[in-house]
């Protein structure tokens, strides 16, 4: 039978799909559903030095094949998470990625310290939430700003770091060079897409922030191209997500490059839908004669 | 809480552009808890929530309205066919805390969930249902209730007018009900008036069903709430 174990960034992965933040919360309401250890590893909702309410009014709305968000970072905060979610996430027997988002240097130091001493695998960088009104996105949209705040946080992170990317970046080759640079251990990207929706009958756009982020199966071909381009790019691993809803979907991923890749929107759409994607990288490796995804990693 | 794909035992129309929908499911479900139901092709993404309307004989019931593209696709689904859904979600009435006079109010559509309570209630609720113009689901009602008034704007059935109008606050201990934002924002200031406990069923735009996305969020006095998993019904006191 097919290999799916992985090894990246020094984290053993038992096989190389993750749930992506955000879409996952911290894992329990699927942990209702089935057994998490199947899984590769989970990241947990974007994390905030201080826990975030998130946003007002309208929070999801859908678009034709896809969705478009404004949590606005809702989450208990760092300290809370490393105290009361955390040792219940190792229970799953599955890699931990915390992801960890910010408004300002200062906060995310001050969360790095805290994760540095915590049990989790990989601190996923977010320097790319579209949801929040200061800070957040700006760091991941110049290139040199994105290098700035990279080096700062890598000289004091003692975990493998590996910063997601936004695809609102000026240019996905120049942001993953500038990062790599920076010692950054890996990628991910892409994350949600700056995007807007206008309620007709109330004349007016339906997020309060007014642009919000778009995921689902109609970002998976730019998402695809930016993985390509990334991995095209530099040396360290890169983790491919953005409308995967199927095997095949993750298949192209690996194709283009990936070397771990994400489920994100499609947890919505079928909550297991994840046992389904392994299951069905399994059946397809077997059904090609594949012993290990190195054979097909990167081969477009 | 389970994902099954689940054959369409019934699909009828009984109302212009509301349906009776039953499916084949095996298990416990609580009045006021809902299923997230697809269609099994790509037709739409997220799933849709539904209330269940009734359980019985290994079915969930489900009573909606062909509202937009998703509810419209599952109304063109054929006894055979198949569904996904997943559930039972959500908290579902606290039966135990319905006790004494009980009154239960829905508008329009909002009756749906309100069936199953009532049969669940034993015969012990006054029922009052308001309706634009075309009323449904009433003879089902009345199997369970113990009185009935039923109000359409248009007085074409019924009492003319609102429902909120024709409740005797001060006879009742408590409150349910489920409808439009609106109406149950006059039945919560009715009942805080007249210090009645009020329970009321939410409605919010969801993508995960079960708590995880955040996308479903009631703000209340203690702190964000989700819809999906910690409601949906809530005590009126508690929200904001
Ligand atoms: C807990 C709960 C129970 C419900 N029970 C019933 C019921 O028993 N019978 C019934 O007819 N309706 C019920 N609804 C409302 C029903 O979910 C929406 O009418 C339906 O999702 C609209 O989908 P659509 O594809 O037809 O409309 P579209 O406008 O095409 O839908 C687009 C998107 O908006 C979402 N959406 C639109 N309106 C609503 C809404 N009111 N609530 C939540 N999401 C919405 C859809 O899910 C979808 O993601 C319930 C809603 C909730 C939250
Ligand atoms: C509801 C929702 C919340 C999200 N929250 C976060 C978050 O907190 N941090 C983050 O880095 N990405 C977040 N994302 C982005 C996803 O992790 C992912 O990058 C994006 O949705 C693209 O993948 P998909 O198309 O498979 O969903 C969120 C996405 C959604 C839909
Ligand atoms: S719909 Fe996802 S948390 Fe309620």
């Amino acid at each position: 039978m097919a290999d799916l174990k992985t090894k990246v960034m020094g984290v053993e992965f038992k096989n190389p799909v993750l749930t992506a933040s955000g879409t996952f919360g911290f894992g329990e309401e699927y942990s209702e559903l089935y057994d998490l250890s199947v899984l590769g590893g989970i990241c947990s909702k974007g994390l905030t030095l201080n826990k975030r309410d998130g946003n007002t009014g309208i929070r999801v709305w859908e678009t034709p094949m896809g969705l478009i968000n404004s949590i606005g970072l809702q989450n208990p905060g760092v300290d809370s998470f490393i105290k009361d979610e955390l040792p219940r996430m190792k229970t799953y027997n599955t890699a931990i990625i915390a992801n960890l988002g910010g408004h300002c240097e200062e906060d995310y130091f001050e969360g790095i310290y805290k994760l540095n001493d915590s049990d989790v695998d990989i601190i996923e960088l977010n320097i790319s939430c579209p949801n929040v009104k200061s800070g957040g996105m700006a760091f991941g949209i110049k290139a040199s700003i994105a290098y700035n705040i990279v080096s700062k946080i890598k000289k004091i992170c003692k975990k493998p770091l590996m910063v997601k990317l936004s695809p609102n970046a000026e240019s996905i080759s120049e942001m993953s060079i500038a990062c790599e640079e920076a010692g950054a251990d890996g990628l991910s990207l892409i994350n949600t897409i700056q995007a807007m929706a206008i309620d007709i009958r109330k004349r007016r756009a339906v997020f309060n922030n007014t642009y919000a982020g778009l995921s689902g199966p109609c970002v998976k071909p730019i998402a695809l191209r930016m993985v390509h381009e990334a991995v095209k790019s530099v040396k360290i691993p890169v983790c491919g997500l953005g409308g995967i809803m199927t095997a095949e979907d993750a298949v192209e991923f690996i194709m283009a490059g990936a070397s771990l890749i994400q489920i994100g929107t499609a947890n919505f759409v079928k909550p297991d839908i994840a046992v389904d994607i392994i299951k069905g990288l399994t059946e397809y490796m077997d059904r090609e004669g594949i012993k290990n995804l190195d054979e097909i990693r990167g081969i477009v | 809480m389970k994902v099954v794909r689940s054959k369409i035992a019934e699909n009828q129309a009984i109302a212009d552009k509301i349906f009776r929908l039953s499916v084949e499911f095996e298990g416990e479900i609580n009045p006021g808890q809902f299923f997230m139901l697809k269609t099994t092709d790509n037709a739409f993404l997220l799933p849709r929530p539904i209330s269940v309307h009734d359980n019985c004989e290994s079915r969930a019931v489900f009573l909606y309205r062909a509202e937009g593209s998703g509810t419209t696709k599952i109304s063109t689904m054929k006894a055979g066919d198949e569904l996904q859904l997943f559930g039972p979600l959500g908290n579902g009435f606290d039966l135990g805390k319905l006790n004494g006079r009980i009154a239960v109010v829905g508008g329009g559509i909002g009756a749906a969930p309100l069936l199953y309570l009532t049969k669940k209630l034993g015969n012990n609720a006054d029922v009052y249902l308001g309706f634009k113009d075309c009323v449904y689901t009433v003879e089902e009602f009345k199997k369970f209730a113990s009185n009935m008034l039923i109000t359409t704007e248009d007085g074409s059935y019924g009492e003319k007018g609102y429902v909120t109008d024709y409740i005797d606050y001060g006879a009742y201990d408590v409150v349910v009900t489920c409808g439009p934002e609106i109406m149950m924002n006059k039945i919560m200031a009715e009942c805080k008036k007249n210090n009645i406990a009020c329970y009321v069923s939410l409605e919010r735009r969801m993508a995960c069903g079960i708590g995880a996305c955040l996308g479903c969020v009631v703000m209340t006095k203690n702190g964000n709430k989700r819809a999906c998993k910690d409601g949906p019904v809530f005590f009126s006191e508690e929200l904001i």
